[in-house]
């Protein structure tokens, strides 16, 4: 690791300035679970870290009915799944905060850091999509926002600005009737990068789909939607043949390739599997709400 | 659990007291390699080869040099030539020339992550720093990962030098031309085609296997300072310290004598921290800068570059009769050796069919060289590989002839007195009595249920080793007897070896006050390895016990004034014997202990030993497994491992010992492997991608102790670590053949080979 410089921010505006000033080599510093690891391994040059789990609002997770959830974009993961809220509400969402890394980094990784990092494998993001996530972001020229599953751009890219950041993700309130699910594929039981993972929000009216969300993650540079699987679920009753239509147009939406964690056959596959499992899960779900 | 109930009444032995290292190590206290400081101490790091094959044209180290902070870069070039030769390290040998260059590469890189120049800083980030301003231009070379692309005449070739030393006879295998095959040997007894022309039925099988690693905690390092005076002083993490000693002097060219190597705690080797990797290249920059100087691996630098094992490909045709007999095995077996010569392939091919006693065989090995890392041991080196693939074939008949996999295993199992491949006679062994108690065992008994869920078994088997062991002993005044021992402790064998030593005194085991120590203050002691050292460490506990025994009764008789012959050291530690009086007299172990130090000294007594009646162990292991048929993931339900322990001296340690060889194997069966990427860029080099199992991937593994006492061993000790690792690749290969129909013929069964067995071809 090279020698570099550490800055605590304490309000958004200095956040803001820090990372200003720094320029390129400046790095928003959450939970530090990736962008440590980045530095020790100089996969990447950094001269600053702007931490930023001293702003109060950045570390604050607010739940009502209403406005349903606001997540500070540095609140830990422990936070995050230990919350009733997320628990009783967003089910998906605590999935998928509750399988990142083990005890160790959830203790620190964060959901800004998961979805800012943009890894096409990140385990969070395809459930932050399929609940409509948005994520509200401070800079240079005041707080803007931006839907999360416009935020990636690429494999560790993303549409932030220089001296932009994320302030908190927020969730709307799910419809009645609704369900959603998040499930992930890994060879080992923990500690593993999803080889596919995926989830889905659903609303049904009796036994027909009203509305839906499918994203799946591990098999595109981004996380992706995916409308096809939507078209093949919304106005149609919940069958085995329309779960499997939508299985099939993940497959199809998958544009995934070979590597050490999996190859395209297997990877096309599980977003099949893993997109009827999610759809079925978030169904039995809306069930019950 | 324990199958064999009767053996002698012994007080310490199969008590299970705590070991004399646990509260060091449960508080942090332990010093291993990485809490060594010194005075002064400079930081070593390595640069390493970012291509596979390559020959180094010019390294210059002068803008690294001129870094503030560092203080020294050496090269292959600063250490002397060696010659051609044999270094024994205990488990395997080196030859120095290999070694040295394996240390820090000579005109070529062979792999990635090979060792190409190192530099010594005031701190670890300014020699990190200094390694990215070394400049080394390279001239890239074709390169080949895959031991059967190696072994092809078009192959690119490692070194030009090399020729196939033929250990075969009859073999037509060219003798002189360039090769990339070290060695080719065979071992037969019988007559082969006479053995499968018997046969009614005839399997033949190719394997491959992938690359694994030890994957201990601990990564290697190494401290090292040369002092004025031509003192150099080591300290490392190793199973070895005279191990470290002798390569170490024979990589400097400095006579033994000069150098010290301190042994700290360990965090794991399993074979893989008996050769040197940094020790020699800290000490040179010590000679350089006049400063000790620590270096330590990355877990990158672990997987790149120390001893994983080999990739093999195997081929295995064995015939049987219509009632299971075995008559005929015809093996081959093909290991990459990494970078240089000295794969464990010799060691597979006298294991290969260990576990049977078949009358007409043939095994032949090829050691090959890769451009992969030098592979090193890793517990029962060759064996996983080989029996492997003799297992699974051994399966495939049983299911072919319609018969129990256990009643054919047994039906053709060795006893005493049966020959072994290279035709000596089986000593006492416990392969009848482990199969035997896994058809005895509930867990064989128990009823597999549900979709996709299926049974294995498979045999494993390893000739455990003897080697050299030395301790002194010194009995206090208080009755405590102290025991230095050379033997770094890894599974403990600081409690095992003191137990052996209070069980032959007759005192407590809280009496006994063993210590691990330099190679300067102890005797010479081969290897923590090859399940040696409650083997010939006991031996050694012994013989000490015997000499104490012995002197203590003749002290005994002098303060009474007797001939010995009147005086009778007893079981329970007491002497006992009539004075020149005629009275009866009686000493505790306590009180003549404390008259030492009037009636003529202290005790003191060290002793070698060197047996080679190591008693070979048998093992048989029973998996359970569940497919999820859309993912290709699977489960391990149930693992039960049997083993002939000989006689379990602390039987927990022995059952973690059996437990962490059957997760480690469980490892190699599922998910564990190198992946190489069309560059020969080694991709995976993290615990993160690859993946040993974590504690959740993994059932409570039982462990059913079979004792059958060695012979050979004054506690009927037989080595236990080694052969627990041996079974399960096909126990686990076996159980997936039963849950969905599927046999296959590569290790890892990883959820990508399978799905692309259940998946419908494009
Ligand atoms: C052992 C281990 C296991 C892991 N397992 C998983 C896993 O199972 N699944 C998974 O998805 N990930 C996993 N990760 C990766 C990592 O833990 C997650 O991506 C985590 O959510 C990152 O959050 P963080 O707060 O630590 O981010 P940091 O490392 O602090 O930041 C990550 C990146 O995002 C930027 N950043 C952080 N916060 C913001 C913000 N608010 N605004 C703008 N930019 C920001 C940083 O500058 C940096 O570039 C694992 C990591 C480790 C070390």
């Amino acid at each position: 690791m090279q020698a570099l410089r550490y800055a605590r921010a304490t309000s958004i505006d200095e956040a803001v300035r820090m990372l200003r000033e720094g320029g390129e080599t400046a790095r928003v510093l959450a939970g530090g679970t990736d962008v440590i690891v980045q530095a020790r391994e100089r996969r990447r040059v950094i001269d600053l870290f702007v931490d930023i789990k001293h702003i109060p609002e950045v570390m604050a997770l607010e739940y009502d009915p209403q406005h349903g959830l606001r997540v500070g974009a540095a609140v830990p993961l422990y936070r995050v799944y230990g919350d009733a809220n997320v628990q009783r509400v967003y089910p998906a969402l605590r999935a998928a905060a509750h399988v990142i890394g083990g005890k160790a980094i959830q203790g620190r990784a964060s959901l800004g850091g998961n979805l800012s990092n943009a890894s096409p494998a990140a385990d969070s993001i395809p459930a932050m999509m399929a609940l409509d996530g948005v994520a509200e972001i401070a800079g240079p020229n005041g707080r803007r926002e931006m839907r999360v599953d416009e935020f990636c751009t690429g494999p560790g890219r993303n549409a932030l600005q220089p001296g932009e950041f994320i302030v908190a993700l927020r969730f709307p309130q799910p419809a009645p009737h609704s369900g959603q699910a998040w499930e992930r594929f890994i060879p080992r039981n923990e500690m593993d990068i999803a080889v596919v993972n995926a989830a889905c929000a659903l609303t049904l009216a009796g036994d027909t789909v009203t509305a839906a969300r499918v994203t799946i993650g591990a098999v595109a540079p981004t996380t992706i939607m995916v409308p096809a699987a939507v078209e093949a679920l919304v106005g149609r009753r919940l069958t085995d043949d329309t779960i499997a239509a939508a299985g099939t147009a993940a497959k199809d939406a998958a544009t995934p390739i070979d590597d050490m964690r999996g190859t395209v056959r297997q990877r096309k596959h599980l977003a099949d599997v893993l997109v009827q499992r999610v759809v079925r899960a978030a169904a039995e779900r809306a069930r019950g709400n | 659990m324990v199958a064999t109930p009767q053996k002698p009444a012994y007080k310490v032995i199969g008590t299970r007291p705590v070991r004399p290292d646990g509260v060091d190590k449960v508080t942090g206290r332990a010093a291993y390699g990485a809490d060594v400081v010194l005075e002064g101490m400079l930081f070593g790091s390595i640069l390493r080869s970012p291509h596979a094959h390559a020959r180094i044209k010019r390294i210059d180290t002068s803008k690294a040099l001129a870094l503030p902070g560092v203080k020294a870069i050496i090269t292959n070039a600063d250490f002397p030539t060696q010659e051609s030769g044999t270094l024994d390290l205990g488990e395997g040998s080196a030859n120095p020339k290999w070694l040295v260059d394996n240390v820090l590469a000579g005109d070529k890189v062979l792999y990635h992550g090979h060792a190409v120049a190192a530099v010594a800083a005031v701190d670890w980030h300014t020699a990190e720093e200094a390694l990215g301003l070394i400049d080394v231009e390279y001239e890239l070379l074709p390169f080949v990962i895959d031991v059967r692309e190696a072994m092809l005449a078009a192959a690119p070739i490692l070194h030009h030098d090399l020729r196939t030393n033929v250990r075969a006879r009859n073999a037509d295998t060219p003798k002189d031309r360039e090769t990339n095959i070290a060695m080719h040997m065979r071992v037969e007894k019988g007559d082969l085609d006479a053995g499968f022309a018997e046969a009614d039925i005839v399997i033949e099988r190719e394997f491959t296997t992938s690359q694994f690693h030890q994957g201990y905690i601990e990564p290697q390092n190494g401290t090292a300072h040369w002092n004025h005076d031509g003192q150099i002083t080591v300290w490392t993490s190793t199973q070895g310290a005279f191990s470290v000693r002798d390569q170490v002097a024979t990589l400097l060219g400095q006579p033994v004598a000069k150098i010290k190597v301190v042994p700290m705690e360990i965090g794991g080797g399993f074979g893989g921290k008996i050769p040197v990797y940094l020790e020699p290249v800290a000490a040179l920059l010590s000679k350089k800068t006049g400063h000790p100087v620590k270096m330590w691996m990355s877990r990158e630098a672990v997987f790149q570059a120390t001893g994983p094992t080999s990739a093999t490909w195997d081929r295995v045709k064995i015939g049987a009769k219509r009632d299971g007999t075995l008559v005929a095995a015809d093996v081959s077996l093909c290991f990459a050796a990494g970078a240089y010569p000295g794969s464990a392939v010799g060691a597979g091919v006298l294991c290969a069919l260990a576990p049977y006693a078949i009358p007409n065989q043939r095994i032949d090995g090829f050691d090959v060289v890769t451009n992969t890392p030098k592979t090193a041991a890793y517990r029962a080196p060759g064996a996983p590989a080989a029996e492997y693939a003799v297992e699974a074939v051994v399966d495939e008949i049983a299911r072919a002839l319609d018969m129990d996999p256990l009643d054919l295993r047994l039906k053709n199992a060795p006893d005493e007195g049966d020959t072994n491949s290279s035709g000596a006679p089986w000593p006492r062994i416990g392969a009848k009595a482990v199969i035997t108690a896994i058809k005895e065992s509930a867990h064989y008994n128990s009823e597999i249920q549900g979709e996709d869920v299926g049974r294995g078994i498979a045999l494993g088997f390893w000739f455990n080793g003897g080697m050299e062991s030395s301790s002194s002993v010194a009995v206090n005044p208080d009755g405590s007897v102290s025991l230095i021992l050379g033997s770094t402790d890894i599974g403990g064998t600081r409690a095992s070896l003191a137990m052996q030593l209070a069980e032959t005194l007759g005192v407590p085991y809280e009496a006994i006050k063993p210590q691990v120590v330099d190679t300067d203050s102890v005797g010479y002691t081969a290897v923590t390895g090859g399940s040696r050292t409650t083997f010939a460490g006991g031996w050694v506990a012994y013989d000490l016990g015997q000499e104490i025994r012995k002197r203590l009764t003749e002290r005994a008789a002098r303060i009474w004034g007797v001939d010995v012959s009147a005086v009778t050291y007893n079981d329970d530690a007491t002497i006992t014997g009539t004075d020149k009086d005629g009275k009866a007299q009686r000493f505790t172990f306590e009180e003549i202990c404390r008259r030492l130090p009037s009636t003529g000294g202290h005790i003191a007594v060290s002793a070698m030993s060197r047996r080679n009646t190591a008693g070979p162990a048998y093992a048989g292991h029973i998996a359970d497994v569940k497919v999820d048929r859309e993912t290709g993931k699977v489960t391990v339900l149930r693992y039960t491992a049997v083993q002939d322990v000989g006689t379990a001296i602390h039987p927990s340690y022995v059952e973690g010992q059996i437990q962490g060889g059957a997760a480690q194997g469980i490892g190699m069966a599922l998910q564990e492997e190198y992946w190489y990427d069309d560059q020969g860029h080694l991709r995976n080099g993290s615990f993160l991608d690859y993946r040993m199992p974590v504690a959740n991937d993994l059932p409570p593994i039982e462990v059913i102790l079979v004792e059958v006492p060695n012979p050979g061993h004054p506690f009927g000790v037989r080595g236990v670590g080694e052969v627990p690792i041996v079974p399960p690749q096909a126990a686990i290969r076996n159980a997936l053949r039963d849950a969905i129909g599927v046999n296959f013929y590569h290790t890892p069964v990883t959820p990508t080979r399978i799905l692309d067995e259940l998946l419908p071809r494009a």
